[in-house]
């Protein structure tokens, strides 16, 4: 039992931090949340070329790191921090799903253009208030040899950039299948949906008729693999979640020790201390829950572990990140005073992203509500 | 990161479940899960002769090193122990002042003749300790004691007088630790000594503390004119502070995992009754039953990241939240038991005023937030160590 990070883990850690700070500072940030692609394209092809973050989970055979989910969520974790606008998400879960998915040239070659920084968004649900596979609205029939697909999807991170979509849809059977589709394919539109939160572009898609061959069809079988995936994409938007909420933290000390009233900084009144020490008591716990999650999730991804496991982790840190971004970005606003409420400070681009992140894949009732079915319901 | 244990610390788990399993059984089976916070007046004598089975099988003091008796058990090792132990029902420990302060203190602070008369009495569970530090008129403010200690040059031994509270198992102790103040111009952390004084003395009174519960676990303890020995100190005098709060670090967290299994224990106890009452289908209970169990987790988790230290051997942030975060969950667990027992939380085992294991939870855990330094505190040490903001300011009332 050793629940630190090793060498490499803490070198990582470091290195994202140093990365970071060079390339996402506010005005980067702001910059790239306002750019048409929903992020910046010089950025990402350094993280490409530099640090190589997009193969972290590839396998070796396409080119990739073949690394474990502590350090992607060291990297999420950063990137969070930073309020970095990266499509590393979104790839992140299609690289998942594809590996959980049956071996064929098409998977292979989508895992290969992942390995070399080719944007894959997963487009999966939310057009029902079920962010799982209840959720899936599109229809696929077969027709003839190729595959007809129908049907609407919200919600699919920088889906109007993406070189390949991911997409989940139900079969005539119920079953789920999963199809790599172009995004220039006839009959697929894409549109980027305005949010109020902009640093995490999304768009929607809507199908009439999209015909696809069979062999872009990778799996008419994918129940099992998406409900896990979308456990990882919990997983993965929490670390964001713990790192957003560490700088809100971290940004609001910084400001009350400087900030000056009735002759002594306001961080000197035990009303702030508290604040701040009940911020850190959130973003600490969310923290050992994240790298117990992560721990999981390796298990998972080498078959140590089953999927109620995953599924458990899962649930427990995206709640638990979720109130604790959300309570430090508000917490923080009111420790920022007025300022806090301008669009000059930074606090409220975090309070965005903590509210869009909390409510992304489900809420925290909703997190729970799943813990407690598991607990309470059946013998 | 590496959440699993080793295979060698596995089949210790192994060796410490199977001695339980086979030694907590016949005259010890009515003990087990009693005695421990709110508990503690149970079964004494049974507890006491519990420590001495213990003992005997060489499962005292487990985390000394061998030379003084103990295992020389690594962190894990310990850790294990004291899981298993909680797993297995093992009564709270009448020994376990002790055996994780009084030893650990010694072992880094006191005398070799200090160690040679006290130690194994501790590892033999002969000889049990209780502990001399909050008074009236200082609690969170623990550096404002004013018991005094004098040293009798007629007698060439220390006098104490003064008054110690909230010490736990006072009656049944043969020993206490004592911070007294050795310079009485001294009014701070400066100028105090860390005693060992027999609680068997004319000048030791203990006196109850009725609690809530309308038990009493906690006493009074009042000096006057008691005595201790010239090498009764540990350390110099003036070195009582350093020596009290080395005492406080020694534990690093090993009990924590037992701990979390008996809070699991009293979970699951929620949980089987919310399934038969129907409180399992109120929407808001099902949340903070969510709730608790997802905070119970986190515990283990912060736990393991305590336990797993920082590179530097300093306290990580993990470490400064877990009292405030387990006190607060416990304390919330207590009220989410009655809130799911509903009416019938009011109905007590019998009159006058027996409590069912539950109610003592709800009452008892008012206590957590308080004792070991109340949330406040936390909270103050969390701003001002974890976040380096500004030190409360001391006042000069008197």
């Amino acid at each position: 039992m050793d629940f630190r990070f090793t060498d490499e883990q803490g070198m990582l850690a470091e290195t994202a931090t140093a990365f970071l700070a060079e390339v996402s500072d506010s005005a980067a940030t702001r910059r790239a949340m306002t750019m048409p692609e929903g992020f910046d394209q010089s950025v990402w092809q350094r993280v490409v070329e530099e640090m190589g973050w997009q193969g972290i989970l590839v396998p070796e055979a396409q080119d990739g790191l073949d690394l474990g989910f502590v350090e992607l969520v060291v990297v999420l974790e950063k990137m969070g921090e930073r309020l970095h606008v990266s499509p590393l998400y979104a790839s992140a879960v299609s690289t998942v799903l594809l590996r959980r998915l049956p071996a064929s040239d098409a998977r292979d070659d989508a895992l290969a253009a992942l390995a070399s920084g080719a944007v894959v968004s997963l487009a999966h649900s939310a057009v029902k208030p079920d962010w799982g596979v209840g959720g899936v609205a599109i229809h696929a029939q077969c027709d003839d040899q190729d595959w007809l697909l129908n049907g609407e999807c919200r919600f699919i991170p920088v889906g109007q950039s993406a070189a390949h979509l991911l997409l989940a849809a139900r079969l005539d059977q119920g079953d789920i299948g999963i199809f790599l589709v172009d995004p220039a394919t006839e009959g697929l539109q894409i549109s980027p949906l305005p949010t109020m939160d902009q640093t995490r572009s999304m768009a929607s898609a809507t199908l009439t008729d999209v015909r696809l061959s069979a062999s872009m069809c990778l799996s008419q079988d994918a129940g099992e693999a998406l409900t896990a995936t979308l456990d990882i994409a919990r997983i993965l938007v929490a670390a964001d979640q713990t790192g957003g909420a560490q700088a809100c933290l971290d940004s609001s000390v910084a400001y009350v020790m400087e900030r000056v009233q009735f002759g002594r900084q306001i961080a000197s009144y035990q009303a702030i201390k508290h604040k701040a020490a009940d911020m850190m008591v959130k973003v600490e716990s969310a923290r050992s829950l994240l790298y117990y999650a992560a721990c999981m999730a390796d298990e998972w991804l080498l078959g140590q572990a089953d999927s109620a496991a995953l599924a458990e982790a899962a649930a427990m840190v995206s709640a638990s990140a979720s109130d604790a971004y959300f309570f430090c970005a508000g917490t923080g606003i009111q420790l920022h005073g007025g300022v806090g409420i301008t669009e000059e400070y930074d606090i409220q681009l975090f309070f965005k992203r903590a509210r869009s992140t909390e409510s992304y894949m489900g809420s925290p009732a909703e997190q729970r509500e799943r813990v407690a079915a598991s607990l309470l319901d059946g013998d | 990161m590496q959440l699993r244990f080793t295979a060698e610390d596995e089949r210790f788990r192994e060796q410490v479940a199977t001695w339980l399993s086979e030694n907590l059984s016949g005259e010890f089976a009515p003990i087990r899960f009693r005695g421990g916070p709110g508990d503690e007046h149970h079964f004494v004598e049974e507890r006491k002769a519990w420590e001495q089975r213990l003992a005997a099988g060489g499962w005292t003091c487990i985390g000394w090193p061998e030379a003084w008796g103990g295992r020389g058990a690594t962190i894990e090792q310990q850790v294990i122990f004291n899981e298993e132990y909680a797993r297995a029902g093992g009564p709270g420990r009448v020994g376990h002042i002790g055996e994780t302060l009084t030893g650990p203190t010694l072992l880094a602070f006191g005398s070799e003749s200090q160690k040679q008369r006290y130690l194994p009495g501790i590892l033999e569970g002969k000889e049990l300790w209780c502990q001399g530090y909050s008074e009236p008129g200082a609690g969170s403010d623990l550096a404002a004691v004013r018991t005094r200690a004098e040293f009798d040059e007629a007698s060439q031994r220390w006098r104490l007088n003064g008054q110690k509270v909230w010490t736990s198992l006072a009656h049944e102790s043969q020993y206490v630790f004592v911070i007294a103040r050795t310079d009485p111009s001294e009014r701070s952390h400066k100028g105090l000594g860390f005693f060992l004084v027999a609680m068997d003395q004319p000048g030791v009174t203990v006196r109850p503390i009725p609690q809530l519960t309308g038990t009493a676990e906690f006493n009074e303890v009042f000096f006057d004119d008691a005595e201790c020995g010239p090498d009764d100190i540990v350390g110099t005098p003036g070195d009582g502070w350093k020596v009290a709060m080395g005492l406080l670090g020694f534990e690093r967290g090993v009990s924590t995992l037992g701990q979390q299994m008996l809070f699991q224990t009293e979970l699951d106890e929620i949980v089987r009754i919310a399934k038969a009452n129907g409180a399992a289908q109120d929407p808001t209970l099902r949340q903070r039953i969510a709730e608790a169990h997802i905070g119970l987790r986190t515990l283990r988790y912060n736990s393991l990241r305590m336990l797993s230290g920082t590179d530097d051997g300093s306290l990580g942030r993990e470490a400064m939240i877990y009292k405030l975060y387990w006190s607060s969950w416990h304390r919330n667990l207590g009220k989410l038991a009655m809130d799911v027992l509903g009416p019938d939380a009011e109905l007590l085992e019998a009159a006058p005023y027996e409590l069912n294991k539950l109610q003592s939870l709800f009452l008892f855990t008012r206590a957590d937030t308080i004792y070991g330094g109340t949330n406040q505190i936390q909270r103050n040490i969390i701003a001002e160590r974890a976040l380096g903001m500004p030190r409360e300011p001391r006042g000069d009332l008197k």
